[in-house]
C-alpha cells in the first residue's frame, strides 16, 4: 500500500442537535481550564484552584461586584446588539468603537454646555437625541460610500474610529478641568445635571434594563420584521435582493443608521449613566470586543447575553487575579486568551468531525 | 475485452449523512470512451473527483494499470496520468494558453519549449488553439480546449470530461467529439459525463450508470437506447417526449423594439433587438452562451438598464405599459405579473442559506401594512410546491443550498409560477438537471403556455429548443440573427445562425414575416 495515504480526513457534519453542540462547548471550557491550570502551576507555582476561585471572586465576590459585572455586561451587550444587524447584512461594521465614542462625546457636550441651563428632563432628552444622532452619522458615512460606490466598509468604519478618538482628544483639551490636567473631570459633580436617573434607587439598574429591552427588540426585529428579512436577503445575496425589487442602497443605509444609533446609546450610558466624564478610552475597546461577542453568538441576540457574560466574566476575573496574586495584567490576559482560543476553536469540531480511514479489504 | 486502465473497487464516500457514493465498482478501459450517466446527485462528479484527487474515498480501493494506488491530491492524480476537465474552467484570465498550461509544473520554465510541445499535441489530436493567445480573448470552446490540452500536456492517459458540451454549440461539440475519437485511437481512456442522450449515443462505446450513489450497471452503447438508459438512471420507466400544444389565441404580450444594452465597459451586449412575444406561445431564445441572453431577460425583468429602445407590456385589454427604466418592484406595482427564473439560481432568485419557506416569502413578504412578516402563507406555498412538484427535501426548514440542483430549480420554478404570471422568463431552466427533472420542468412550462402565459425560454440544448418552442429567436453577439418557426427549421440552420448574423436584407424579411404572423 502506498505510504502517502492520509491517516485521517475531515468531514463536514450535519447540523448538530443543540445539546451536542453545547456539550462540545462545555468540554472545550473544561479543557481550557485544565490547560490554564497547568500553565499557572508551571509558571507561577500557584495552586490553580485558588486562581480559579479568585476568578469567580472577581466577578461575583460581593454584591457590588455582581452589579458591576452586570453593568459592564449590559454596555457590551448593547454594542454587540448594535453591530449585529450590520453583520447580518454582511456589512462588516468594525466602527463600533468610534460610533460609541461620538455618542459619548455628544452626551458630554450637552451636559457641559446645557447643564443647569435647562430643566433636567429636557436635558436628558436632548442628550439622548444627540447621542443617537451622532452615532448614526458615524454609521451613515461609511454606509453611503458602500451603497453608492461600493467602497470597502471594513476600512472606512475602522478609519472613522480614529477620527472619533481624535475629536474626543481635542474636546478633552477644550473642556479640561482643571486646566493642564488633560482630563475633563466629573461633569456637573455638584448638581448632577444630565446624570441619567437611578431606577428603584439603584445606579446599576438602568443600563441593565435598557440592554434587556434592546435584546428582545433586536431579536424580534431581526427575526420577525420585514426589515429583518430584507437585511438577511441583502446579506446573503445582493443580486437576489435586487431581483425581488428590494432597494439595497436604502436597506444598507437604514441598517447602518440603526447600528450607529444604537452604539450612540451605549455612549450615552457610558457618559451619562456610568462615568460622568469623557476620555478617549472610555469605551476601552469594547467596540471591537463586541465584534467577537456578536460572532460567537452567531448573530443571535438571545445567545449574546451568554457570550457577553462570558467575556465580561473573563475580563473581571483576570483583573482580580492580577491584583490578588501580584501577577501582572499580562498573565491574566494569557489565561483569557487560552480560554477564548478553546471556545472559538471548538466551533471547528461543531462543524466538522475527524474520521480515521477504514482500510479496504485486502 | 480491452485492458482496464482504472479499476474502482467498492468505493464509498459520504458527506455528513449523505452517501454520495456507496460501494461503487467500475472499470475504465484503455482505448474506450465511457459515458457516465446518472441523475443529479447520483454521485457521478463525486466519483470522478475521487479519481482526480480532489476528494479522498472513505472506503474502497483504486487500481491504476492493475496497481493499487492512493490518490490523496490532484498532483498525485497527475503523476498517475489522470486528468479531469471540470465543468467550471480553472484558468487564469490574464495569462496566455501556454502560461496556463505550464502553471504549477515543476522544473525550469521554458515557454518556447512548452509552446512547441503544445503545438505537437494540438497537431496530433486536431486541436485548434493559439498558444500565445490570452484566455480573456478566447471563446468558451477555446478555453475548454486549453483545459484539455493542459491535461494532455501533463501526460494524462485517463481523461475525465465533466459535462463538456454544456457550453458548446452543436458544431463545437462535434469538433470536440472528433478530438475525443482521436484520443481514443491513441489508446487513452476517456470518461464523459453528460445529460444529453444523443451525445451518449454518438460518442461513447460503453455506458455506466449510477443511481443514488450506487452503481446500477454498464452496457455497450450499441446494444442499448436512450429510453433504456433513462429508465435505468431513474429506476422506472419515463417518457421522453416533449409535447408542443398548438398555441391558443396568441396575442402580443411583450413587444421589444430596438433594444440596445451596453455593459460597464461600454461594449454592446445587445444591439437593436426587436421581437414580439405572444401569450400562449413559447418563444425560444437560442445562442452561444454570452450572446446577450442574460441581458435580454434582465432588461425585461427590470434589472438591466438599457441605452435605447423600448419594452412594452401589452395587457389583456390591449393597453401598453413601458417596462424599461422601471425596477422589479415598480413593474409589480403596475400589475404586470412577470415571473423570472434566472440562470444563476442560488446567486439570484433564491437565497441558499434560507429555508424553503423563507425563499417562498421573497415574492410575497411585502404584502400588507404590518411591519412584521406573515409566515403562514409562504409556509403553505412551500408545502404545496414540495407536494406538487415532488421536491425531495428533508423538510420545509432545510436551507435550499442543501438540496440537489433539480430540487432547487423546482422550488424556484414553483415559486415563480405560483403567482399566476402572464409572462414567464426562464434562463437555462434545465441547466445541470438530470433528464427526469428536466422533463418535469418542460411539463411545467407547457402548462403555463396552455394557461395563456407568454413564455420566453432561453435554452442551450437545440434539440429541446426545437421541440418545445413555437418560435425561436437566434442571438449572435447581441444581435438578432433571425426569428424562425421551430417546426419548419432544423438544428443545423439554427446552429449556423448562432455563429453569424444573416445579412441585413434577410434579417428584415425575417422580422417582418414574424411581425405579420403576430397580428
Amino acid at each position: 500500500m502506498n505510504k502517502k495515504e492520509p491517516l485521517f480526513h475531515i468531514v463536514k457534519r450535519d447540523v448538530l442537535p443543540w445539546y451536542k453542540s453545547w456539550g462540545i462547548r462545555a468540554i472545550a471550557i473544561v479543557v481550557a481550564l485544565i490547560v490554564c491550570g497547568i500553565i499557572t502551576t508551571i509558571t507561577t507555582g500557584l495552586n490553580p484552584f485558588k486562581v480559579y476561585g479568585a476568578f469567580i471572586q472577581g466577578a461575583f465576590g460581593s454584591g457590588r461586584k455582581v452589579w458591576i459585572t452586570m453593568q459592564n455586561m449590559s454596555v457590551l451587550l448593547i454594542i454587540s446588539l448594535a453591530l449585529t444587524p450590520a453583520f447580518k447584512m454582511r456589512f462588516w461594521n468594525i466602527g463600533g468603537e468610534g460610533q460609541v465614542l461620538v455618542g459619548a462625546l455628544a452626551t458630554a457636550a450637552c451636559m457641559i454646555t446645557l447643564g443647569d441651563k435647562i430643566p433636567n428632563a429636557l436635558l436628558i432628552l436632548i442628550m439622548t437625541v444627540s447621542a443617537i444622532l451622532a452615532g448614526s452619522i458615524w454609521g451613515l458615512i461609511p454606509a453611503i460610500f458602500k451603497a453608492k460606490w461600493n467602497t470597502n466598509e471594513t476600512l472606512s468604519t475602522l478609519m472613522m474610529n480614529y477620527i472619533a478618538t481624535q475629536l474626543v482628544a481635542f474636546f478633552t483639551i477644550v473642556w479640561e478641568v482643571p486646566k493642564g490636567s488633560f482630563t475633563v473631570g466629573i461633569i456637573n459633580q455638584s448638581t448632577n445635571a444630565g446624570w441619567l436617573p437611578q431606577l428603584f434607587g439603584s445606579k446599576y439598574l438602568l443600563p441593565i434594563v435598557i440592554a434587556l429591552l434592546t435584546t428582545v427588540s433586536m431579536f424580534v426585529y431581526l427575526k420577525y420584521s420585514k426589515h429583518g428579512y430584507e437585511i438577511s436577503v441583502v446579506g446573503e445575496s445582493e443580486k437576489t435582493a435586487k431581483y425581488v425589487g428590494m432597494k439595497t442602497e436604502k436597506i444598507i443605509i437604514r441598517t447602518m443608521l440603526l447600528s450607529g444609533g444604537l452604539c450612540g446609546v451605549a455612549g450615552l450610558i457610558l457618559v451619562g449613566g456610568i462615568n460622568h466624564t469623557i476620555t478617549t478610552t472610555i469605551n476601552s475597546g469594547q467596540g471591537f470586543t463586541a465584534v467577537m461577542v456578536s460572532w460567537l453568538a452567531k448573530f443571535n441576540p438571545i445567545t449574546m447575553i451568554f457570550t457577553s457574560f462570558l467575556i465580561i466574566f473573563l475580563e473581571r476575573g483576570a483583573g482580580e487575579i492580577s491584583t490578588n496574586f501580584g501577577l501582572n495584567q499580562s498573565f491574566a490576559d494569557i489565561l483569557t486568551g487560552i480560554i477564548l482560543f478553546f471556545i472559538i476553536g471548538c466551533e471547528f469540531f461543531i462543524s466538522y468531525r475527524i474520521v480515521l480511514r477504514k482500510k479496504g479489504d485486502k | 475485452m480491452a485492458e482496464a486502465a482504472v479499476k474502482l473497487v467498492n468505493i464509498s464516500k459520504s458527506f455528513g449523512q449523505v452517501k454520495a457514493n456507496s460501494n461503487v465498482s467500475l472499470e475504465i478501459n484503455k482505448g474506450e470512451i465511457l459515458a457516465l450517466l446518472g441523475e443529479n446527485g447520483s454521485g457521478k462528479t463525486t466519483l470522478m473527483n475521487m479519481l482526480s484527487g480532489i476528494y479522498y474515498p472513505d472506503e474502497g480501493q483504486i487500481f491504476i494499470d492493475g496497481k493499487e494506488v492512493s490518490i490523496s491530491s490532484p498532483k498525485i492524480a497527475y503523476e498517475l496520468g489522470i486528468g479531469m476537465v471540470h465543468q467550471h474552467f480553472k484558468l487564469v484570465d490574464v495569462l496566455t494558453a501556454t502560461e496556463n498550461i505550464i502553471l504549477g509544473l515543476d522544473g525550469k520554465l521554458n515557454k518556447k519549449e512548452a509552446a512547441a510541445k503544445i503545438k505537437e499535441i494540438c497537431d496530433k489530436y486536431g486541436f485548434d488553439i493559439n498558444p500565445d493567445q490570452k484566455i480573456y480573448d478566447m471563446s468558451v470552446s477555446q478555453k475548454q480546449t486549453v483545459e484539455i490540452v493542459k491535461v494532455l500536456y501533463r501526460g494524462a492517459n485517463i481523461l475525465i470530461l465533466d459535462e463538456p458540451t454544456a457550453v458548446l454549440t452543436p458544431q463545437e461539440s462535434e469538433k470536440l467529439f472528433n478530438v475525443m475519437r482521436n484520443m481514443k485511437a491513441d489508446g487513452k481512456a476517456l470518461v464523459i459525463i453528460t445529460h444529453k442522450m444523443h451525445e451518449v449515443e454518438s460518442i461513447s462505446d460503453r455506458v455506466a450508470i449510477l443511481r443514488k450513489g450506487e452503481y446500477v450497471g454498464s452496457m455497450m452503447t450499441k446494444d442499448t437506447n436512450a429510453g433504456e438508459m433513462t429508465d435505468m438512471m431513474v429506476g422506472r420507466s419515463v417518457s421522453l417526449n416533449i409535447e408542443r400544444p398548438k398555441p391558443v389565441d396568441p396575442k402580443p404580450r411583450i413587444r421589444v423594439e430596438g433594444l440596445t444594452v451596453k455593459n460597464i465597459e461600454g461594449i454592446d451586449k445587445l444591439k437593436d433587438v426587436s421581437f414580439t412575444a405572444c401569450s400562449g406561445e413559447i418563444l425560444g431564445i437560442a445562442g452561444i452562451s454570452g450572446s446577450g441572453q442574460k441581458e435580454l431577460l434582465e432588461a425585461i425583468a427590470g434589472l438591466q438598464p438599457a441605452e435605447s429602445g423600448s419594452i412594452k407590456y401589452i395587457n389583456e385589454n390591449g393597453e401598453e405599459e413601458e417596462l424599461l427604466g422601471k425596477d422589479p418592484r415598480k413593474i409589480e406595482e403596475l400589475g404586470v405579473a412577470l415571473s423570472f427564473v434566472p440562470e444563476d439560481r442560488l446567486g439570484m432568485g433564491l437565497v441558499g442559506n434560507m429555508d424553503l419557506s423563507d425563499n417562498m416569502m421573497l415574492r410575497s413578504f411585502r404584502k400588507g401594512k404590518s411591519p412584521f412578516t406573515e409566515r403562514k402563507s409562504p409556509h403553505s406555498l412551500a408545502e404545496k410546491v414540495v407536494d406538487d412538484l415532488e421536491v425531495v427535501t428533508p423538510s420545509i426548514e432545510t436551507p435550499v443550498r442543501r438540496l440537489s440542483g433539480g430540487n432547487v430549480q423546482k422550488i424556484l420554478v414553483g415559486r415563480e409560477i405560483a403567482h399566476a404570471p402572464t409572462v414567464l422568463l426562464t434562463a437555462y431552466a434545465v441547466r445541470g438537471l438530470d433528464i427526469n427533472s428536466s422533463y418535469t420542468i418542460y411539463d411545467l412550462i407547457n402548462q403555463q403556455k396552455k394557461k395563456g402565459v407568454a413564455v420566453i425560454f432561453v435554452g442551450e440544448d437545440l434539440d429541446v429548443l426545437l421541440e418545445i418552442s413555437d418560435k425561436i429567436l437566434v442571438l449572435c453577439g447581441g444581435r438578432v440573427s433571425g426569428i424562425v418557426d421551430a417546426e419548419k427549421t432544423d438544428k443545423n440552420t439554427v446552429g449556423l445562425m448562432m455563429t453569424k448574423v444573416l445579412n441585413d436584407s434577410d434579417k428584415k424579411e425575417e422580422s417582418t414575416e414574424t411581425g405579420d404572423s403576430d397580428e
